[in-house]
């Protein structure tokens, strides 16, 4: 029999259902599973008996044939959500020991509807990051290495502890947040799939505030159909959150069909980079051929001002986290450095200095820089218009095509360290942010492996609200590139 | 002044100069919960009770417009005649301060909820005149920070994070402190007939940022100073005083006058320097991405119309055209919206009672309510909300004043004992006996009385000395004991000193 936790949701949901294992059972596997994995430092709290309590619920459920739909599924939760009464960190030291009283909603939806919590996934300081190497709590390792190599590799970030710890078979599924990529790039990374839907289909409350126009929660799972289910829970309008959405949450995992007749498939061509990577360019050109195959029609697109899009993303989203991130004062929770004597300024000055890394700092001073009286004009004004124009490109687009396919990242996982230099790590994002600044629903779904056999993710980018469009081409392809890639245990 | 035309100027050396006031005012609104979150708004409770998760600025909290507070905002604006913005939104204002949790104040400076409007004043000496707003915005309190109760510590109360202010900002039209006092009351009038902030000045519902500056007449606008958060009418009326005059001396003396914020000192009555242009803030403001554009819709605008009172500027109108009331009389009595609704619950009562028409009413009702009532209650030390007597009670004594039952003067001892009892008059006229006569068979026969007792003042009156008349009729009522009806009397003794 396969080890449960190489089960994908689906199927744990059925055979907890089938009595053919019991949530209990599915719990203490996962627990230990999360134990023997501390070497990947993907949790930065283990919440066994949070699982536990959720597994003993839902096989009482379960006797009685009252299952909901996430009944005893053990879930991985990223740092950046609140968990009443469990430490949220947002993976930086200046939250260290803060223990919500409120649990965010997403999270409150995904355990009304029976998930359990194994733990609180590390991440990059603040979702500030693409590689996990920005975490106060210490960087995650990936789960996957190059063949023949030791030398360790990032999982992604801003979502790398859960990146690493769903294709480490430690969860079924986590939850991850995206502001510029930070699910699709770790979901790539690591062999899995992530869906970020479209801005305002989760509800932001609870979730700790990166860059508020871009933050989305979504799911990160092993396949298409895991990521439609948990998305199904997490998804849903909130009062509570002005910008959510009021629209009704479709049947997203019924309607996987990968019959992609009549869909067209948009190619846009300022993707296709100078010096692409030869794997990623194959890949794609496959990927174009599958769907082609489950029945599409393929057009060339153009979106022309995406070569902005990064620049844009990088004054945006530091100008709102800068104001966001004003709240970590030393004054009311979280980490408080009091010099003897000193002022309440001097106490900003040494708390925010101990508490945040230095990523976090770098755009707090950029986010700061940009909004100064005498520079917001020539930088977030000016951002905001090409937000606008990138929205308007994408617009045009979808008078051409029903979904865009694009590679996920430009490249595969490096090694910690690779990326020293800002600008280096910043354009690892330059294929994710475009949709993140028109809030477009996109996924990331393994595809392939590179000849070191490292994986690979196709970015599948949709209309507002289309998740079911972009979900079923993820379906396609992911049949169609049968990806059975996954890391070898050495932890 | 003596010359209530000439404007209001400051003598200086060099000679007269002109002051220039406008007025930010910030109104707390009245709104049972506050700006962005759920929790409860009201005054005096106890440190940090009212605070939620929302106004403590816990990670990953989020704002989510309260419309009350934007009702409110927008029935203001109309009241004052204001452009009611369809599309506003707000922005934040960043800066870092202990009593504000969030870092940021959310504010509105892009786009207001409401433009361009106007308040007409009626400045103490000085000729009435209007008042241009410049805009009326939706934004956040802070909180407070206690530094006196602890010898090195500061303590925050968060009660006020987060209630819903309108900052209401005059252009600079006013020109002297009577000015500026008069657009206050004029303002906290409107907010409190609207309902849109109760204009406790002593509760912080309503303070002001004073902005001053002097020209010589005809110049262009001198350099302002803004003075913080003044508080009371008078204390506002004090510092632009006090800051003209200054300005004046520093000008005078060879200075210039520099952009500053400065805090009014109330035991001195002056003002003085907190912090200069070259030290203020770089708020940063950048659109609240957590909250959407507020978007009104004219049903919505429409309902809000609808909802007004009528206003005291109309109110004050119709009493003088509708009831003959003098100017002075209608603007005390519809300065509250409580004495102006007493007043009209009154006249009511009384039409009813008398089934005459209100404009032969209304002037004695208010000579006695400006007079005999208002005093009894400065007597009583009581506000009209406690009035020992209702406008009914009040509609039954002036009835029967109205229908010759009493005199005024009977109707004083009525009212005094209505007030001392709580009984009604009708009771107290029928108990007591106090009804006034018209019988002129007994007014006759106590003039007859009269006159044969005072044969001598007969002969001086008749000799000319017609100030006697007065006495004749203060014989003849006390002869009454105060019951005959005071013009017959008169009528009778004019005929029997003719005959």
């Amino acid at each position: 029999m396969t080890a449960l936790p190489d089960l994908t949701l689906a199927a744990m949901a059925s055979g907890l259902r089938a009595k053919a294992f019991s949530a209990a059972e599915l719990a203490e596997a996962h627990i230990a599973a999360v134990e023997a994995a501390r070497p990947l430092n993907a949790f930065i709290v283990e919440t066994p008996d949070h699982a536990r309590a959720a597994a003993a619920a839902a096989d009482a459920a379960l006797a009685l044939g009252e299952a909901k739909p996430l009944s005893g599924i053990p879930l991985g939760i990223k740092d950046l959500f609140a968990t009443e009464g469990v430490q949220t960190t947002a993976g930086s030291k200046i939250l260290a020991g803060f223990v919500p009283q409120y649990e965010s909603t997403v999270t409150a939806r995904l355990f009304a509807d029976g998930a359990g919590m194994l733990g609180k996934l590390n991440m990059d300081q603040f979702a500030m990051g693409s590689s996990n190497e920005t975490s106060a709590f210490g960087e995650v390792v990936s789960p996957w290495r190059s063949a023949g190599s030791n030398r360790v590799l990032v999982p992604g970030g801003s979502s790398g502890g859960s990146s690493a710890a769903v294709a480490a078979r430690l969860c079924p599924g986590a939850t991850g947040t995206d502001t510029g990529g930070s699910i699709r790039q770790p979901a790539a990374f690591t062999g899995i799939a992530g869906i970020k839907p479209t801005y305002g289909r989760c509800s932001r409350w609870g979730v700790v505030a990166f860059a508020s126009s871009l933050d989305q929660a979504g799911p990160m799972a092993r396949d298409v159909t895991d990521c439609a289910i948990l998305l199904q829970s997490m998804a849903g309008f909130d009062p509570k959150d002005a910008t959510s959405l009021d629209v009704a949450v479709p049947d997203w995992a019924g309607g996987l069909t990968g019959d992609l007749r009549g869909v067209r498939v948009g190619v846009p061509k300022e993707y296709r980079l100078d010096g692409i990577d030869l794997e990623i360019a194959a890949m794609w050109d496959a990927g174009l051929a599958w769907l082609k195959d489950a029945g599409a029609s393929v057009v060339d697109v153009s979106l022309p001002h995406t070569k902005f899009a990064l620049p844009a993303y990088y004054i945006i989203a530091p100008a709102e986290a800068s104001s966001n991130l004003a709240r970590y004062d030393g004054v009311r929770y979280g980490l408080r450095v009091a010099p003897d004597g000193g002022t309440l300024d001097a106490m900003y000055e040494a708390t925010r200095a101990a508490g945040f890394g230095p990523e976090v700092k770098r755009r707090i001073m950029i986010g700061t820089y940009v909004l100064s009286a005498g520079f917001y004009d020539a930088y977030y004004r000016q951002a905001q218009k090409v937000r606008t124009l990138i929205a308007r490109d994408f617009e045009a687009a979808w008078e051409r095509c029903d979904v865009l396919l694009t590679p996920t990242a430009p490249s595969a996982a490096f090694s910690p360290g690779d990326k020293a230099d800002p600008l280096a790590m910043y354009l690892n994002d330059v294929f994710t942010v475009p949709s993140s600044l028109a809030g477009l629903p996109a996924m990331s779904v393994p595809a392939a492996l590179t000849a070191t056999g490292l994986p690979l993710g196709l970015q599948v980018i949709g209309r507002p609200l289309d998740e079911a469009g972009v979900l079923n081409a993820g379906f396609a392809l992911e049949r169609a590139a049968g990806f059975a890639g996954r890391p070898a245990r050495w932890w | 002044m003596t010359d209530p035309t000439a404007p209001y100027t400051v003598r200086g050396a060099t000679g007269d100069w002109e002051i220039v006031v406008g007025l930010e005012v910030h109104a707390q609104v009245t709104a049972k919960s506050k700006l962005f979150s759920g929790a409860a708004a009201s005054f005096g409770a106890a440190p940090n009770t009212q605070v939620s998760l929302v106004d403590a600025a816990m990670p990953g909290m989020l704002p989510v417009l309260n419309g009350e507070c934007v009702r409110q905002a927008v029935r203001t604006g109309l009241a004052l005649d204001a452009e009611v913005h369809r599309v506003s939104r707000f922005d934040r204002k960043n800066y870092f301060y202990a009593d504000l949790p969030q870092g940021y104040q959310i504010s509105q400076l892009y786009h207001p909820i409401v433009g361009e409007g106007h308040l007409d004043i009626e400045p103490d000496g000085e000729p009435a005149k209007r008042v241009g707003i410049e805009r009326l915005h939706l934004e956040q309190d802070a909180g407070k920070s206690v530094h006196d109760g602890h010898a090195t510590m500061t303590y925050v109360d968060l009660n006020r994070s987060g209630c819903a202010l309108m900052e209401i900002v005059s252009k600079p039209d006013l020109r002297s402190p009577a000015q500026a006092g008069a657009y206050v009351r004029s303002l906290r009038s409107l907010l409190r007939y609207v309902g849109s902030c109760d204009g406790n000045m002593e509760e912080g519902s309503m303070r002001a940022d004073v902005n001053v500056s002097v020209r010589k007449p005809g110049d262009a606008f001198g350099t302002r100073t803004e003075t913080k958060n003044v508080n009371s009418v008078r204390f506002i009326m004090a510092a632009v005083e006090a800051e003209a005059r200054r300005q004046v001396d520093v000008i005078e003396a060879g200075g210039t006058i520099v952009q500053e914020t400065r805090l009014f000192d109330p035991d001195r009555m002056t003002t003085r320097a907190m912090r200069s242009k070259e030290d203020a803030h770089d708020y940063r403001y950048f659109p609240d991405p957590d909250l959407l554009p507020v978007t009104l819709t004219e049903a919505f605008v429409a309902e809000c119309a609808a909802s007004l009172p009528e206003l005291p500027g109309a109110k004050r109108t119709r009493y003088v055209d509708g009831f003959g009331l003098s100017p002075y009389d209608a603007a005390v009595l519809t300065a509250e919206r409580e004495t102006a609704d007493w007043f009209e619950a009154l006249l009511a009562d009384l039409v009813r009672r008398t089934g005459k028409p209100g404009f032969d009413l209304a002037k004695p009702a208010a000579n006695w309510v400006t007079s005999e009532l208002f005093a009894a209650l400065k007597r009583l030390g009581v506000g009209l909300d406690a009035s020992p007597v209702t406008p009914t009670a009040a509609a039954e004594l002036l009835a029967l004043i109205d229908d010759k039952t009493l005199s005024g003067s009977l109707a004083k001892q009525v009212f005094e004992i209505m007030l001392d009892t709580g009984d009604g008059a009708a009771a107290i006229v029928d108990a007591r006996g106090l009804r006034q006569t018209s019988d002129t068979g007994a007014i006759d026969a106590a003039v007859a009385d009269v006159l044969a007792a005072n044969p001598d003042k007969l002969a001086e009156y008749r000799s000319g000395k017609d100030k006697l008349f007065g006495f004749f009729v203060g014989q003849t009522m006390r002869a009454m004991g105060g019951k005959a009806n005071p013009a017959v009397v008169n009528e009778r003794i004019r005929a029997a000193l003719a005959g």
